[in-house]
This record gives C-alpha cells, sequence and structure tokens, in this order.
C-alpha cells in the first residue's frame, strides 16, 4: 500500500494524544503521579492539540473533503464513522474533565473521576475503531488480524506515557512511577510489534490461481492491459525495497523502543531531567512513525494478484 | 432478482472491446465523465470501469493464454458498502447493483481499499469514486430495443464471452451457462461472493508445436546473413 504522510501523520499525533489523555486521567484518578493543575492543563491541552492536528492531517488525503461531515452517519457498519462519531465524542467529556479538574483544583472528585474515565473509554474506543479501519481489511492479510488494532492500542498508551513523564520532568515532579509505567508500556508495545513481524511473515490467504480461478497450474502474468500506471497501480502497487524495510524494523525498535526506554531508567536512576525526556519523546516519535510507514509499506494488498505477484 | 455478468475466458480473445465500449457509454452517463489524463501525452491513463489483463496458465508445452477482463463484481457479501463512512456506496435491493452515489462520495478511497477486484477507482477530477453501474441507465431504458437493454460490454463484445442476466431465475441464460460450464467465482475464500462468474475454457485437444519442420540449408544461411549485417 501507498504510504500516505497524512495517514502517518494521524494516527500517530492522535493516538499519542488519545494515550496521553488517558494516562493523565488514570494517573489524576489513581493518583500514581503527582498531577496538580498546571500539569493536568498542560498535559491535556498538548494531548487535544496532538489529536487536532492528527484528525485534520487525516482529511488532506480525502479527495472531496466537502462530503467529510457526512463521515459520521453510518456508525452501524463502517469503523471509519465509528472513529470520527468517537472523535467528536471524546472532545466534551475531555474539556469537561479539564474545567472539572481546575475548578476543583485536582483533588480527587466523584463526578470529575466519572466524567475522567469516561473520556478514557471513548478515547480507548478511537484509537480501537482507528486500528479496526485497518483490521477489517479481508483485501489486506497482513492488517487483517487482531493484532492490528493490539498494536494501534499498545503504542498510542506507550507515547502517550513517555510525553506524560517528559511532563512531569519538565514540572520538577516525581516521575518514578509514571516512568515505570512508561517502560512497561513500550515492552508491551515491543513485545507486540516483534509477534506482528513474525506473524507476517508466513503466507496465508489468496493466490494468484485463487484470484484467477486456475488452481491446478502454474499462472503468470502476460499483460496488465495498461502503457501506464492506473489508480490501481498507484494506490496499490507500492512496493519498497527489502534492504530498506529491514533497517526500518532495526529503526523501530531501536528509535521507537529501546532508546526511550533506556532514557526513562536513567530518569529513574536519578537523572531527572526534562530535556532527557524530550530527547526519548523526539526518538520515539521517529521510531513510531518509521513503525506506521511499514505498516502502510509492507501491506499488501490482493488487487496486486491480478498484476502478477504470487503471494500477497 | 441479482443482475449480473457471466464471462467465458474460452471465448475472450484480448480485444478490449468491453473496456472501450463501457468507457463510451458511462463517459456520457450517470456517473460520467471518466476522466482520461494526460491523454495525448507519454503515460496516458484514466479512469475505467473494465480492465483486461492476460495471463500464461501452465507450463510448455501445455500453456495456454487466457485474457482477463474484470469489472465490478457486485457482491452479494459487499465490503466495499459496508466499509463506506459516508453512505455513497449503496447496494440496490431489487435488483442488486452496487453504486456510487456522486453526491455524497468525499473520495477516502476506502471502498477501493475493501474491493479485492479492483473494481473501483477515483476520479482525480471529480474527487469521487467511479466504478462500474452495469449500465443501469440502459437496461432499464424503455425506450430501447429489447435486446438492446444490456450492458454496453456485452452488447460490444464481438466474441460473444459476455452474458449478462439474472442469478435468481434458474432459467436464465446466465444461470443455464453456469450450470453447464462450471462457472465459478474470483477468490471464494475471501467471503465476497461476487455475482459475477467466470466460465473455465473448455478441454480441447493439445494443439502440437513442437513438430514444425526443421529449418532448411538455405534458410539458416539466409538466418545467418541477417545476423550479420548491419543495418
Amino acid at each position: 500500500m501507498h504510504p500516505a504522510f497524512s495517514v502517518i501523520g494521524f494516527t500517530v499525533a492522535s493516538g499519542a494524544g488519545y494515550g496521553l489523555f488517558i494516562l493523565l486521567v488514570l494517573a489524576e484518578v489513581y493518583g500514581f503521579a503527582d498531577i496538580d493543575v498546571p500539569v493536568a492543563l498542560s498535559s491535556g491541552l498538548l494531548a487535544l492539540v496532538l489529536i487536532s492536528g492528527g484528525l485534520l492531517s487525516s482529511t488532506l488525503h480525502l479527495a472531496n473533503p466537502k462530503n467529510a461531515w457526512r463521515a459520521f452517519f453510518r456508525f452501524r457498519t463502517s469503523w471509519l464513522s465509528r472513529e470520527g462519531v468517537f472523535a467528536v465524542l471524546f472532545y466534551p467529556a475531555a474539556l469537561l474533565y479539564l474545567i472539572g479538574v481546575y475548578v476543583n483544583d485536582a483533588q480527587p472528585n466523584g463526578l470529575v473521576s466519572f466524567v475522567g474515565l469516561s473520556a478514557v473509554v471513548i478515547a480507548l474506543a478511537t484509537v480501537f475503531s482507528t486500528g479496526m479501519i485497518y483490521g477489517c481489511l479481508k483485501t489486506i492479510r497482513q492488517w487483517n488480524t487482531a493484532l492490528t488494532p493490539t498494536n494501534y492500542i499498545l503504542l498510542a498508551l506507550a507515547t502517550g506515557s513517555v510525553l506524560l513523564v517528559m511532563i512531569l520532568a519538565f514540572a520538577d515532579k516525581d516521575i518514578n512511577a509514571m516512568a515505570g509505567i512508561a517502560i512497561a508500556l513500550l515492552a508491551l508495545g515491543a513485545i507486540a510489534k516483534a509477534i506482528y513481524y513474525f506473524w507476517v511473515r508466513t503466507v496465508t490467504g489468496p493466490t494468484i490461481n485463487t484470484a484467477t480461478g486456475f488452481t491446478r497450474a502454474k499462472v503468470r502474468l502476460l499483460d496488465t492491459g495498461h502503457t501506464a500506471g492506473t489508480f490501481l497501480t498507484q494506490e496499490f502497487g507500492y512496493q519498497a525495497p527489502m534492504s530498506l524495510l529491514t533497517q526500518l524494523r532495526v529503526v523501530v525498535f531501536a528509535l521507537g523502543f529501546a532508546v526511550p526506554a533506556a532514557l526513562l531508567a536513567f530518569m529513574i536512576l536519578g537523572l531527572p531531567s526534562g530535556l532527557v525526556a524530550l530527547v526519548g519523546v523526539v526518538a520515539m516519535f521517529a521510531g513510531i512513525a518509521a513503525e506506521r510507514w511499514l505498516f502502510f509499506a509492507e501491506a499488501r494488498h490482493v488487487i496486486n494478484l491480478y498484476h502478477g505477484a504470487q503471494h500477497t | 432478482m441479482k443482475l449480473g455478468l457471466v464471462i467465458d475466458l474460452d471465448v475472450c480473445v484480448g480485444c478490449h472491446g468491453c473496456a472501450v465500449s463501457c468507457k463510451q457509454w458511462n463517459t456520457s452517463g450517470m456517473t460520467g465523465a471518466l476522466t482520461d489524463y494526460n491523454p495525448y501525452g507519454q503515460d496516458p491513463s484514466g479512469v475505467w470501469f473494465n480492465r483486461i489483463r492476460s495471463y500464461e496458465v501452465g507450463d510448455y508445452p501445455n500453456n495456454k493464454t487466457i485474457n482477463f477482463p474484470m469489472s465490478c463484481m457486485h457482491c452479494e457479501q459487499a465490503d466495499c458498502v459496508d466499509v463506506c463512512p459516508t453512505g455513497a456506496s449503496y447496494k440496490r435491493v431489487e435488483d442488486g447493483i452496487v453504486l456510487v452515489d456522486q453526491d455524497k462520495c468525499m473520495g477516502c478511497n476506502y471502498c477501493s481499499w475493501a474491493c479485492p477486484y479492483g473494481a473501483r477507482e477515483l476520479d482525480r477530477s471529480t474527487g469521487t469514486m467511479k466504478k462500474c453501474t452495469l449500465c443501469l441507465d440502459r437496461i432499464y431504458d424503455e425506450r430501447l430495443e429489447e435486446v438492446d437493454r444490456q450492458p454496453s460490454c456485452v452488447i460490444t463484445c464481438p466474441a460473444h464471452a459476455r452474458h449478462f442476466g439474472d442469478f435468481d431465475d434458474p432459467d436464465s441464460n446466465v444461470s443455464k451457462l453456469v450450470r453447464e460450464r462450471g462457472g465459478y467465482q474470483l477468490m471464494p475464500e475471501l467471503g465476497y461472493s461476487p455475482t459475477n462468474r467466470y466460465l473455465p475454457p473448455r478441454v480441447t485437444r493439445l494443439i502440437p508445436t513442437e513438430d514444425v519442420s526443421k529449418k532448411s540449408l538455405i534458410s539458416s544461411v539466409k538466418e545467418w546473413v541477417n545476423k550479420m549485417v548491419e543495418r
């Protein structure tokens, strides 16, 4: 699949935003980090900026954005529609929660916690829907797996947790518990990603034989029937060199998981500097962007079978 | 009613006549125009509802060239309809034709991702998804003669490789053809249950290609001279 930068930017940024908001609420409600009003408001604002920027970026790949408002009405069947509805529902819950925290001076309060936890549920539903947009496609075996929404949720939580540690570090708060959680989430994300990379190597599903119906003999493409590229070759024919894919996997694990986890570990051991956390965040976003690019570049649509691929 | 096409792979000669007539009819039809990009330039491209590809099936000397026309299969389990967030993509209850409402489409490409048969193509000039309509504006046009109320590709095909009809009617020509010739669906394992069926090539006697007569001395000399002389 052709990796569209608007979609990569959207999934990485809004995923991190939802993850940050989820961990902010959980940290405040269950008290595993020292969340005061400035920390809550700056985290909440950063989360909303990331989410909104991501959602706006996602409209860039629409060919006819003037009809985008119609995208909320197919909630019953379309994951894209569900994602849109949850994304919109998230805003009032999130804003109410932040106002509640501000008014209540970040003290534990049943009503505020309830609103916050509702926002958490909606945020999780949004990220799950984002994953299912890809996970529900039977035409792309690399995506059509429960590993896809799992990956989206785990990476959203991991990126969000590292962002929250950064904010806590800049606010001179105790980061130990949050950094520990962030390391655990990074490890979980890395394990899930590793499982995905092993799983995706096994070829299953349609082949050129079932695509053409000639299952008793070898089938080779003689002629595609067109002299230049078509919509199908542009949208689905993207192929990156194998060496680049392998190198990017190293980047994903090194920058996306290992470097931020190592920096967080140093911070726990007594280097509680906001700048260290910022370096971790930058490395992590580079790694996760590479992960998302690979997610698209490695996905092979079954239409490639008609263009000569033996399997997807 | 379950309208669809039967395509006979035994007689398709790969002339692209169906694709061209489809383009002509539908470019002025309900989903037209079907834009051409760079039509007189180096890389002419554009929106087509029909694409014909050619495959070699089997190994020499038991190989065969198969021309393979593909358009929308008007699937019974049409994921392109389910994934559409705006409701632009829909399947008609009365005859099973899958269509795109050009006034609702926002051009997100999601339906084309969900389609395993490459039946949908984005028109970059309008920003909307275009696809085969089974010539809806033709098969129901009562001003036309009965024989002309068929999709453009079916009428045009000079080899009569394409047949149009109602699959729900066991006595229709398409149902009979599927029964008699073992008509099959493409990629049935994905579960889209495409309406369109393909008829496999008939089993025929192999035409020998190895007993071509040996080269004569004079033809070998001619061939050698032709290789040697620079032109």
